[in-house]
């Protein structure tokens, strides 16, 4: 199923033309990994898609951004809604100054929500339980988040995230501060997750990308050269542009 | 948490089974078609060899793909590279099966050149040898792959035997006999191939439990 879909996606920081008729189909229950080198538009093209790029002064959008065929670049967008529904991971773990469990909750109660206590611990067992880290803080839910480790602090941002029922998770290099023990533990979480969620991942770790994702782009100045199964992008891919980025000639 | 990758290992490893499975199949009919002289059975193997063909391609695309993907190092990178050419081996076995069976078909409804003697035992030993080293691989046991190493002279021995009996006592004397012992030549010289992918794959069994290389040296039975 397609869950977000671009057409004819343009984005520009003042004069700079940052995103160039991009047009994709990233499909739900799996991961799409979008690669290319530094400054290609891969990440400003994951922001399209919660609308981060509008925190940034003189963007212009062309072009539509469908997110379950509804156009998120609308004026009338309802960004609540929309950021519910597409939580973003981030390259360093950003947990509030919070408790575990006060993290977890956050969302919870910023929404308003006059939820029981009964029910928000259940919130904060089944989303530390998706991202298995029940077993090891059950017993600390009190603790302050600054005190985990790097790992754990990613752990627990994503289980904020799913605490408020997404639909989507965007990930922007989301391992680039951990160790490569905590980055296999992190992708092999991305997996479970995607029977439950959309995933996108920006990484410039090609092997991350190749590991870890079902679909594949490439992005280069702001264009998206090629998007295809992962496995036909690393074996056999069509654009010569690709095959120099993916084998190390380019750049 | 398991890695993910190690699923994959598994897949490939359980397609690898499926084609030790078939092609074990194909060379077991083979012999069983020469020996009752069953035409119908040898056509059979004939006609299976493409679901084989198949297997292979396809067991050949998950490995460039899993080296691709992964960049496996270590065990793993031994286990796909080793993978491969047991790929190649099994179905180079499988090709044997067919050859045999066509030569099973034109010698139907010849008369019996002379009772077999040789060809079986030597048909036994090959099947030993392909259970023997698929086994080793499942197990991951180089001690039986080493088993398969050290039947090979055994093999050609019997095949030395059969081409001679073939040569001296039938076509020398009686060239008459000489399209009829031809194909029990072909078949032996089919059989001893047999049991060479057998020991290639075994080799590949020690490489990829030891890291050690033994092909193209003199076998230590110790």
């Amino acid at each position: 199923m397609d869950k977000i879909v671009a057409k004819n996606l343009n984005l520009w920081y003042g004069d700079f033309h940052a995103l160039k008729d991009v047009n994709a189909a990233f499909q739900a229950n799996r991961i799409t990994a979008i690669i290319g080198p530094s400054g290609c538009g891969k990440s400003t093209l994951l922001r399209v898609f919660n609308r981060m790029n509008d925190l940034i002064d003189g963007v212009r959008t062309g072009g539509e951004a469908l997110i379950d065929g509804d156009n998120i670049l609308d004026a009338d967008a309802d960004l609540v809604r929309l950021r519910t529904k597409v939580g973003m991971v981030f390259q360093r773990p950003n947990p509030f100054p919070l408790s575990v469990y006060e993290n977890i909750v956050f969302g919870e109660r910023i929404r308003g929500v006059k939820s029981k206590r009964g029910r928000l611990d259940e919130i904060v067992e089944s989303s530390l339980r998706g991202v298995l880290l029940w077993d090891e803080l059950k017993d600390s839910l009190k603790k302050s988040a600054l005190r985990l480790s790097l790992e754990q602090r990613q752990r627990l941002c994503i289980a904020r995230l799913i605490a408020v029922k997404p639909e989507v998770i965007l990930f922007d290099e989301p391992c680039s501060a951990l160790d490569p023990q905590a980055t296999a533990r992190i992708e092999e979480l991305m997996r479970e997750l995607k029977s439950e969620y959309t995933i996108l991942i920006v990484t410039h770790n090609m092997q991350q990308a190749s590991r870890v994702s079902d679909d594949a782009g490439f992005m280069l100045l702001g264009e998206l050269v090629e998007f295809r199964r992962t496995d036909e992008i690393f074996t056999a891919p069509r654009d010569k542009r690709t095959e120099e980025y993916i084998t190390g000639r380019y750049g | 948490m398991g890695r993910h990758f190690d699923v994959e290992l598994a897949d490939l490893k359980n397609a690898l089974l499926k084609m030790g499975t078939l092609t074990e199949e194909a060379i077991a009919n083979s012999i069983e078609a020469l020996k009752n002289r069953d035409a119908s059975l040898a056509r059979v193997i004939i006609e299976g060899d493409a679901a084989i063909d198949a297997l292979e391609l396809a067991i050949d695309d998950t490995c460039v793909d899993l080296i691709a993907l992964y960049q496996p190092v270590a065990r793993d990178l031994r286990l796909i590279m080793t993978g491969m050419k047991i790929n190649a081996e099994l179905e180079r076995i499988a090709d044997l099966a067919v050859d045999i069976a066509e030569r099973t078909i034109e010698l139907v409804d010849k008369p019996h050149l002379k009772p077999l003697v040789d060809i079986p035992k030597l048909a036994a030993l090959a099947q030993s040898m392909v259970r023997m080293a698929l086994d080793s691989f499942v197990k991951g046991d180089p001690e039986l792959a080493k088993k398969v190493l050290l039947s090979d002279p055994e093999a050609n021995a019997l095949r030395d035997a059969v081409q001679s009996e073939l040569i001296d006592d039938y076509m020398v004397k009686d060239g008459s006999t000489a399209p009829r012992a031809v194909q029990l030549l072909l078949i032996a010289r089919f059989l001893e191939r047999v049991c060479d992918h057998a020991t290639n794959i075994a080799e590949n069994v020690i490489y990829l439990a030891r890291a050690e290389v033994v092909r193209h040296r003199p076998i230590d039975p110790e």
